[in-house]
């Protein structure tokens, strides 16, 4: 399923959409950005309440398709320019990460 | 090691914006000399973990990489206050980073381990008051990687 896809499926907020194109794989939900960048398999729907900009650099070597901020959080503003730096997909929601992993599991189960 | 490539980095250790920054050099120039994702994705987290432990425990060092048709090398050197004790650091949620260092969502203590699991050989050369220099090795797989 394409980032576009699940990002209308989700209904989430576009933050910075630079490869609507990419497949999503699977989904990582977590904040410890170590535990992330060894557990995130590439292609996978990123979920997380970090908002600095240090999710940037953890979404680009982690090779994540898309980050989604949950819980409604607002980016910093150097995390909103690293990530259109880059190219890498910023989205939010103002669902939690549990409620946003489990329909993403729905959506790439169909 | 003679290596074709060698790569010098500068790790700020003043804040974090900039930790990341040799991760991404990294990992473009692998791509670009055609090698595997895979490869390019361990080195990546090695280089990153390295970068940020260089900000969060030595105020900054240096890293240095070796790229040859085997692979690559990684020396990460710092002037830093060295481990105590290694075979605790290396243990999986072992972390002596501070609390506002854990607000940022480090501290996890996954660096060290995250290194190892990683690289295919990893030395700690660390000294108390010192400093510590890490040296990864990174293998291009047998029959690929060979873009270089």
């Amino acid at each position: 399923m394409k980032v576009s896809e699940v990002s209308d499926a989700l209904g989430l907020k576009q933050l910075n959409a630079p490869d609507e194109d990419r497949e999503v794989t699977g989904g990582y939900s977590g904040d410890l950005l170590s535990w992330v960048i060894g557990r995130a398999a590439p292609g996978d729907a990123w979920m997380t309440i970090m908002s600095n900009v240090n999710v940037a650099a953890v979404g680009l070597l982690a090779d994540v398709s898309m980050i989604i901020l949950a819980e409604g959080v607002e980016p910093d503003e150097p995390l909103l320019q690293k990530a259109a730096l880059n190219g890498i997909g910023l989205y939010s929601s103002p669902m939690g990460a549990y409620e946003l992993s489990w329909r993403l599991k729905g959506l790439l189960e169909k | 090691m003679s290596a074709a490539i060698h790569l010098s980095y500068k790790v700020d250790g003043s804040d974090f914006t900039g930790a990341g920054t040799a991760s991404a050099a990294i990992k473009r120039i692998l791509r670009e000399i055609g090698v595997d994702m895979d490869t390019i994705r361990r080195c990546a987290i090695c280089m990153y973990e390295g970068e940020i432990n260089m900000v969060i425990h030595a105020n900054g060092g240096t890293a240095d990489v070796y790229i040859d048709t085997e692979g690559v090398k990684m020396v990460l050197k710092d002037n830093g206050p060295g481990i105590a004790d290694v075979e605790q650091a290396m243990q999986e949620g072992f972390s002596t980073a501070k609390e506002g260092v854990r607000d940022l969502g480090f501290g996890a203590g996954m660096g060290l381990p995250n290194m190892k699991k990683y690289s295919d050989e990893m030395l700690i050369d660390t000294e108390v008051g010192k400093g510590t220099k890490v040296t990864l090795i990174v293998r291009f797989p047998k029959g690929g990687g060979d873009g270089a």
